[in-house]
């Protein structure tokens, strides 16, 4: 079972995150706090694998993280789940991410944190590894996108408009921050997926 | 009114959304906090408008604030509002929303049961998607009771993106409803073969979660998880069956045995790292259940070993980590093993990476030696010199001590080394762990006598030179340490050179900043160290020593009279007033030593600290039973109204109560007299034996004090550990040399014959004797001490629930609650939603079937039995099978019950015991004549390389036997009772062979058949097509040496046809062979696997080919060569796919199908016997069966479907047959003809 996934970047701030057990919002973010500590510290070419969040309970968990450019990709999982099997997952998940937000960069994270909640929904489900074919995922986020789309219609035209011209306000809306090196290296599971 | 409208839109344009609202955040990163609280106060306006587009707007702002740590439950009705939106867009919102920040304490979720369901069941797959994945997140008991019904029914949902959810989220929803676990656990068991691989994937990941937890539960579906693991190609999937098999073994090991070999090919085949690291880690589950060391198994250890050495000496760091940690759980069993490894491991010591150190640490743990300890740790020790940062260091201190002190000190050939090793590591500064130093002080001065001496000494030394007082508070971890120092100099007093000395240095002003319970032993201590010195200076007339020492105590007492602390403060002055008594009596020449350490004689017996518990609760004891009569409820009432209105009553009442109780207290402390004076382990008062200790040989090498100021672990004045590693080895190569000498001796006496004698060039473990003569005291234990007593379990763990047979068949009662229109107020969802359920659920259906009915009244016979087989569905699950539930092979064996559910244990057990090797088969097939008939009277004699196995297996068939008997006779007796109710219940769905076992056991079965033989080897093969790829068919080939030779370089060769090749690794021409991936010692078997690829299937076609190989013997070797050719049967091309009766109904009504027919006659055999054959030989399901009638059903690789219609009557079989393809279906008739020709 994966316990929870957060995504923050490299000052601790929250990006995502989703528990899939229910603690209440303090010590979520205490949670949160904690694990940036933990892995923030810890060197790049270093194992990804952490024992001991003190939170997300027990000692059967362990954190499992990769590290892009600006940003860390955390699982707390049990040991039901293969260490290396969740690092191709979080590849998996940022690739569908760098395939859904085009060049996916930590803005694209700031500001559309509902559309990664909607692409990772498609992945983890309550804990449990739903879908690890990254076609598929694409495949059904487009889908419910285009949904989403015709729903708005013309009536969403206006507001998309507004947001255009908001957009035109901000000279300084940096575009390329990207997420960096996602063709780290995969544990060659990817490639019989 | 209309302008209002226009102007709220305009407004509403002008709303924040998630996006402005981050950019806002940004902007005003100085008052954050301020702006925020503006923008929640925003937030609420909008909620309270109508317009949904708004409401949704400002809940996907809230989710946002969740994430930042910002309560959002005061929207939580707004939340439920905009998931009930019929958009899709706001519906997602709303519950994600809901998602993030509802759990069971959240009281609106009982208004979403309805919402929820009614999305569940909406026509838009995204809609249902949304919801399952919503309610994953908050499913609470309640929810989970009103919708399973409706998830289940989901499971089955045509679209697959919504059954792998459905089937995903019901372990959720097992989790907070236990109760439906065992209902809907045959339709998940189902999905394990759904075509589509996420839902599979998803039923693997849903029953291994479950497993994981109760395994013994899910060993009946061994057999299928064994056979995916064959089949499936997916790594996610194939991930996870290996894990659930590594918790499976434990429980059977003979599961393990038949696991072995499809494990380590495929870590010879695999090439994803994550795979291959799994499939390492249950072959180690499976040695460890296996325990005893098989000679055959040590390859498979040696294979992991190697594989595990290659990840560690990768660059990847977590390859590296990983490799680490699979390796520390071999080293439990076969410590010899990883020990050659030692170099390695001691390398990632130095590793940069603190959680590969302290993988490496953990691994350190089992490979000491005798020999090696002192060289470890040692090395150990220079590590807690270099080591930065506390935890590891303490890290390294914990490690230290437990590699020591590991199985009652077995390793450790010096004590005295050990002793100084843990002087040493009192320098350490703020270490958490003074405490356990000072507690493995105190277990080896008590345990092993001979080393008190040299513990006293050491301890004394400890005591005085007070390095440990001088620090500040943060070396208050460490000053533990004294605790055990004072204790020991106490206790073993006698050893000291200079009692006096000692007695100075725990009196001094400084011990008073220690804390208390330290003080409390310095006080205690320092009274036995003055019996001590009473007793010295008694006999030798010098008085004036003894009355020195007594002012002493005297002067420095009183500072621990004012103490704080209340222990130290009752110890002081009560010994203080003993000393200022005592002095009165010296200065009156009264001799009083003896009476002194009267005070403190005694020796104390080391207690296993589980003893106590142990203790067996005498005859007659009832712990529960109240000791006074409880309070009554009348009692506590008038408690309150006491001080209005008091009554005599109750007094009297009381009183009579205590009556009693001083009876039964008198009688119960008698009772305890008794126990207590019949247990060894209360103290007693006798006079206990003296205190005799053997002299310690080797004691006289303590070490010269050595003072190098350089080394920073020294204490000034204490022994240095290091030179113990020196004089250790001097000892050892005396004791080698002496030994030598003997041996020389004893060679020449026995006059140097038989050859060469093994130089025994490293010593074995057993050459090396400890230093000191030790005896280390066992722990004691109550004589008649209980079992171990294992409930460490968790009884708070959700996963205790959900240990629930599934084997039982299901009660009329388990069924899941269905909705009905008045929901009465609530009840126990059990008992009664479960009548209502049923017959809902039952009129629901047959409406259903009406209208069908009226649509097409064609096929009235059709439909009535499929109304006959809907109704047993759902009514009564297929015969109860059993009463008594499979435990384990355990129990199967001990009790074997005369039910038919021992049936699916011994299948089983027949699918464990029936290696994939043709010999066990061959057994199989004829076991009336091979084993039955064997009578006890050669059991013992050993014959093969696994006699328990055989015997076990021999055992088996017996009781298989005997249950067949017994359940004949049941049968019958069934049969008739049968005949009475008019024969409605006996239809099968969907039932493969297993099901059919229910009526009489079938004679076991093998696909496998004979490929080619000569005098070394023997192959046999089967045929099964590859559910994934429509165009491959997997030959297993199983390889049986049959000579006394060694077979090895086997090469597997196939002549390609047009239609058919053998798949080749890349680069390979199509005329070279396959090398076998395994040799074969003598007597050996084993199975190899080869892909071909086929482009027609609908002709049965042979191939011919070669296997070469080569023999060696021990003197030669020769080339060998044998011919054979694979018949690729079109039976091979079915795959085993399970259908439903309406499906099944409307692809006959197609009229895609062409049809075809068949007769058999003269055959004699049950028609469930009939059905079983075909199943099992040619790849059916039964789909439906009626009496003498059974529909069929299975589908080529290349999707052709086949139907059968299967009917029986006076030994004749007539079998139409519908197939999209005629030839296929002309081939498959004609070898189903083959196959009951045969027979």
């Amino acid at each position: 079972m994966i316990k929870a996934i957060l995504i923050f970047n490299n000052h601790g701030k929250p990006r995502l995150s989703k528990f899939y057990e229910h603690y209440n919002e303090d010590i979520e973010q205490q949670i949160i706090r904690e694990t940036f500590h933990l892995v923030s510290k810890r060197d790049e070419n270093v194992c990804n694998f952490l024992e001991g969040g003190l939170l997300i309970g027990g000692s059967d968990n362990k954190l499992i993280y990769r590290h892009y450019a600006t940003l860390y990709f955390v699982f707390c999982v049990d040991s039901a789940e293969s260490e290396l099997g969740i690092l191709d997952l979080i590849q998996v998940f940022v690739e569908t991410l760098d395939k859904c937000f085009e060049n996916v960069c930590e803005l694209d994270l700031i500001f559309h944190v509902d559309k990664v909640h909607h692409i990772l929904a498609e992945m983890v489900m309550g804990g449990m590894v739903l879908e690890t074919n990254m076609n598929e995922i694409i495949t059904q986020v487009d889908a419910q996108v285009k949904m989403e789309r015709s729903e708005a219609g013309i009536a969403g035209a206006p507001a998309r408009a507004v947001s255009a011209v908001k957009n035109m306000n901000l000279p300084e809306m940096p575009k390329n921050i990207n997420i960096g090196d996602i063709s780290i290296k995969v544990n060659l599971l990817l490639q019989r997926l | 009114m209309a302008l209002k409208i226009v102007k709220g839109s305009i407004d509403r344009m002008f709303d924040k959304n998630l996006q402005d609202l981050v950019r806002g955040i940004r902007n005003h990163k100085e008052d954050e906090a301020k702006y925020i609280s503006t923008c929640i106060d925003e937030i609420k306006q909008e909620l309270k408008q109508d317009n949904i587009a708004v409401k949704a707007n400002a809940v996907c702002k809230l989710t946002y604030l969740q994430m930042l740590g910002y309560d959002i439950s005061w929207a939580a009705f707004n939340i439920v509002e905009v998931m009930s939106s019929s958009k899709f867009t706001y519906k997602r919102i709303g519950y994600l929303a809901a998602s993030q920040c509802f759990h069971e304490g959240t009281d609106v979720i009982m208004l979403t049961t309805n919402q929820i369901r009614k999305d569940l069941s909406s026509p838009n797959q995204y809609d249902t998607g949304v919801a399952l994945t919503g309610l994953s997140c908050f499913v609470t008991p309640d929810l989970a009771r009103d919708l399973a019904n409706d998830i289940m029914t989901l499971m089955s949902h045509t679209k697959p993106y919504i059954r792998k959810k459905a089937v995903l989220i019901m372990y959720k929803v097992f989790l907070k409803y236990p109760e439906s676990l065992r209902p809907a656990f045959p339709r998940l068991k189902e999905k394990l073969e759904d075509p589509d691989p996420g839902v599979q994937s998803a039923a693997v990941n849903v029953i291994c979660e479950l497993a994981r937890r109760n395994p013994k539960n899910y060993l009946s579906l061994a057999p299928l998880f064994f056979k995916l693991m064959t089949s499936s190609t997916n790594n996610w999937v194939l991930i996870k069956i290996i894990k659930l098999f590594g918790a499976l073994t434990p429980l059977e090991p003979r599961l393990g045995k038949k696991l072995i070999e499809p494990l380590t090919n495929l870590i010879h085949s695999t090439s994803a790292m994550s795979l291959l690291y799994e499939c390492v880690n249950t072959v180690i589950a499976v040695l460890i259940s296996l325990s005893s060391g098989m000679p055959n198994h040590s390859a498979s250890i040696q294979l992991c070993v190697q594989k595990l050495r290659i990840l560690i000496e990768d660059s990847d760091q977590n390859l590296k980590y990983l490799g680490l940690l699979a390796m520390s759980k071999i080293l439990k069993t076969h410590p010899k093993s990883v020990q050659s490894h030692k170099d390695l491991i001691l390398q990632c010591l130095d590793d940069k990476d603190e959680s590969i150190r302290l993988r490496a640490l953990d691994l350190l743990y089992g490979m000491v030696s005798k020999k090696n300890l002192m060289e470890i740790v040692k090395k150990l020790m220079l590590h807690v010199d270099k080591a930065e940062g506390t935890t590891y260091r303490d890290e390294l201190l914990t490690k230290i001590i437990d590699i020591c002190s590991q199985s009652n000190y077995q390793y450790i050939t010096n004590f005295e080394w050990y002793i100084s090793i843990l002087v040493e590591l009192t320098r350490l500064e703020g270490t958490r762990h003074g405490h356990l130093i000072a507690s493995q002080m105190l277990d080896v001065a008590i345990r092993v006598k001979a080393i008190r001496g040299f513990a006293v000494a050491q301890m004394a030394m400890l005591l005085d030179s007070g390095h440990l007082l001088t620090g500040n508070m943060q070396r208050n971890g460490i000053c533990e340490v004294l605790y055990a120092a004072a204790w020991i100099c106490g206790e073993f007093s006698e050893h000291l050179d200079d009692p006096m000395q000692t007695l100075e240095a725990m009196l001094r002003p400084k011990v008073a900043s220690l804390p208390g319970h330290i003080q409390a032993v310095y006080v205690q201590n320092a009274a036995k160290l003055f019996a001590t010195v009473l007793q010295k200076h008694e006999g030798a007339t010098d008085s004036q020593a003894a009355q020195d020492t007594s002012q002493l105590l005297i002067e420095r007492l009183p500072l621990f009279v004012q103490s704080a602390n209340l222990e130290v403060q009752e110890r002081a002055s009560c010994i203080l007033q003993l000393v200022k008594y005592i002095q009165k009596l010296q200065q009156k020449d009264v001799e009083v030593a003896e009476e002194v350490s009267a005070l403190f004689a005694g020796e104390l017996n080391p207690v296993a600290p589980k003893a106590q518990k142990k203790v067996p609760v005498p005859e007659g004891l009832d712990l529960d039973a109240w000791i006074n009569e409880p309070p009554s409820e009348s009692e506590s009432e008038d408690e309150k109204p006491k001080a209005v209105f008091a009554k005599e009553e109750p007094k009297q009442s009381r009183a009579r109560h205590i009556e009693v109780d001083e009876k039964e207290l008198a009688r119960r402390r008698e009772a305890r007299k008794q126990e207590q004076a019949n247990n060894p382990f209360y103290i007693k008062s006798s006079p206990s034996s003296q205190k005799v200790y053997q002299d310690a040989p080797g004691v006289e090498h303590i070490p010269v004090v050595q003072i190098d100021l350089s080394v920073p672990l020294k204490v000034p004045g204490m022994p240095m550990s290091e030179q113990y590693l020196k004089l250790e080895e001097e000892r050892r190569q005396k004791e080698r040399a002496d030994k030598k000498k003997k041996d020389k001796k004893k060679k020449k006496r026995e006059k140097r014959g038989k050859g060469k004698r093994d130089d025994s060039g490293p010593e074995s473990e057993e050459d090396i004797t400890p230093a000191h003569q030790v005896d280390i005291v066992t722990e004691e234990m109550p004589e008649n001490a209980l079992p171990s007593d294992d409930d460490d379990k968790d009884p708070n763990d959700p996963h205790k629930a959900l240990d629930i047979d599934l084997d039982k068949p299901l009660a009329d009662s388990e069924k899941l609650p269905v909705r009905t229109h008045r929901r009465e107020v609530l009840k126990s969802p059990e008992e009664d939603g479960d009548q209502d359920g049923i017959t809902q659920e039952a009129k629901r259906r047959s409406s259903k079937e009406k209208k069908e009915k009226d649509r097409k009244s064609k096929e009235e016979e059709k439909k009535k039995k499929k109304k006959k087989h809907k109704h047993v569905v759902e009514e009564e699950p297929p015969e109860p099978l059993s009463e008594e539930p499979v435990q384990s092979e355990e129990s199967a064996e001990v009790a074997a019950p005369p039910t038919s559910t021992s049936a699916e244990a011994s299948d089983l057990d027949f699918w464990l015991s029936s290696a994939p090797v043709p010999p066990p088969i061959k057994e199989a097939l004829a076991p009336k004549t091979s084993v039955a008939a064997a009578p006890d009277s050669e059991p013992d004699v050993p014959k093969d390389a696994e006699p328990d196995e055989e015997k076990s297996l021999k055992n088996k068939k017996k009781k298989q036997k005997k249950e067949k008997d017994e359940k004949k006779k049941k049968k019958r007796h069934h049969h008739h009772h049968h005949h009475g109710d008019g024969g409605g219940g006996d239809s099968v769905q969907n039932g493969t062979v297993e099901e059919e076992e229910e009526e009489e056991p079938l004679p076991p079965m093998s696909n496998y058949c004979l490929l080619a033989e000569n005098s070394y080897i023997k192959m046999v093969y089967d045929i099964q097509g590859n559910l994934q790829d429509g165009s491959q068919v997997v030959v297993s080939v199983i390889f049986e040496n049959k000579s006394n030779s060694f077979l090895k370089s086997m090469e597997f060769n196939v002549l390609d046809s047009l239609n058919s090749k053998l798949q080749r690794p890349e680069g390979a021409s199509p005329h070279d062979g396959l090398v076998v991936p395994f040799q074969l010692p003598p007597g050996v078997s084993n199975e190899a696997r080869f892909v071909f690829s086929v482009q027609s299937i609908v002709m049965p076609q042979k191939l011919k080919g070669t296997l070469t190989f080569i023999v060696k013997s021990e003197d030669s070797s020769t080339h060998e060569k044998l011919d054979f050719k694979l018949h690729f049967t079109c039976t091979s091309y079915l795959i085993t796919t399970p259908c439903y009766s309406d499906a099944y109904a409307k692809l006959l009504e197609s009229g895609d199908l062409k049809s075809s027919s068949l007769k058999l006659e003269g055959l004699n055999m049950p028609f469930h016997h009939l059905l079983a054959r075909i199943c099992f030989h040619h790849h059916f399901s039964v789909v439906e069966r009626i009496d003498s009638c059974a529909s069929m059903y299975s589908r080529s690789i290349q999707g052709h479907h086949v139907c059968l219609l299967v009917k029986t009557a006076n030994q004749t079989v007539s079998i139409d047959a519908k197939c999209d393809e005629p030839s296929l279906l002309a081939n498959v008739l004609d070898e189903i003809k083959q196959t009951f020709s045969q027979c």
